[in-house]
């Protein structure tokens, strides 16, 4: 790999954008394809190519394509996972380290200033806006999941619309069941279509029977990867 | 912070290339049957023969690393088959029973 095509490629990661890394196994020259179909590298790819590339971008596949004489190596890399948590409280500052762990990268959000601390959550992306300003701003793509976990309708219910309202792939809320039914009919009220209430994951999490905020983590994150990957071995 | 995915195994790779230490590429590019880490996995190697990522769930790494310093001096791609078979070329083999396909690459 030349040294410019692997900076290429570092700063597509950083910078959220897919691309796909094709590599000709005959000759090792390789190409970076962005999902626009844009390509830079040392062998630009024929036209009637190029779209295989671009599709295999939005559907994340990977493998090796024959292409007339050639023989191709073609590996997606989409930008990491991202997760928007709602809340600077105790279960986030678990949750905050074990999505890493997992690959995700994390924001929190919470206004108020005296839970959303560098102290409680060290080199983690603050946001001290409120929920639904900071999830305008953020936009959650389909490789989002958006958790709220204040407990208080005041900040979950604003980031719940907000990421309703998105494209976000997961949007889960901490509470008990009697108050999920009371948020739910809080958010009809707000004029939310049942479809939408009905991606809501809430209580959010795995039912692993977690008791401890650490614990109660691995039960979100279980779940935010359940719905990201699907089970593997589906019942028939 | 561990983090298995491709951006931690890029950036480790960069710091490896600026302190002035040579780093191949190894992408799994085909897998067949149960292998234990998906078409794209990734690892990087260092010519000091550090490893970042993973190619299989720790089987054939070693190996992988061996043939990656080779790759490092000579400067050209190289592709490994590992499966179960005793026949095989190589001494190292998958408990798992899948066969996999690597290409290895330096960064120049």
């Amino acid at each position: 790999m030349k040294a410019r095509i692997f900076d290429a490629l570092r700063a597509a990661l950083a910078e959220r954008r897919a691309v796909a890394l094709v590599t000709d196994l005959g000759s090792g020259l390789q190409t970076l394809v962005d999902a626009e179909g844009r390509q830079q590298g040392e062998a630009g790819l024929e036209d009637e190519f190029l779209p295989q590339v671009v599709e295999a971008i939005r559907q994340d596949r990977r493998g090796i394509v024959d292409f007339y004489d050639g023989r191709f190596f073609i590996n997606v890399h989409p930008p990491a996972n991202r997760l928007l948590i709602v809340g600077a409280v105790h279960l986030a500052q678990a949750l905050v380290p074990a999505a890493r762990l997992a690959g995700f990268d994390v924001s929190v959000i919470d206004p108020r200033t005296a839970f959303a601390t560098l102290e409680r959550f060290p080199d983690t992306d603050l946001i001290t806006e409120w929920p639904d300003e900071a999830l305008a701003r953020l936009r959650p793509d389909a490789r989002t999941a958006v958790v709220a976990l204040t407990h208080d309708p005041k900040f979950d219910d604003p980031a719940l619309i907000a990421a309703l309202s998105s494209a976000a792939f997961y949007v889960g809320v901490l509470g008990g069941r009697k108050n999920q039914a009371a948020r739910l009919d809080r958010l009809r009220t707000q004029g939310l279509t049942a479809d939408q209430l009905a991606r809501i994951h809430g209580p959010v999490g795995l039912d692993i029977g977690a008791v401890s905020p650490a614990e109660i983590a691995v039960a979100i994150l279980a779940d935010i990867i359940l719905a990201l990957r699907g089970p593997k071995w589906k019942a028939d | 912070m561990i983090r298995d995915d491709n951006e931690a195994i890029l950036s480790q790779a960069a710091r490896w290339r600026a302190d002035g230490v040579g780093v191949a590429l190894a992408h799994v590019i085909a897998t067949w049957g149960s292998a234990p880490r998906p078409v794209g996995g990734l690892m990087a190697v260092s010519a000091t023969g550090a490893m970042a990522g993973s190619v299989s769930g720790g089987c054939v790494e070693g190996a992988v690393a061996l043939e990656a310093g080779k790759v490092l001096a000579e400067g050209e791609p190289r592709f490994l088959s590992f499966g179960i078979s005793n026949e095989m070329a190589w001494e190292v083999g998958l408990a798992c029973g899948g066969k996999l396909e690597i290409y290895v690459e330096p960064i120049q």
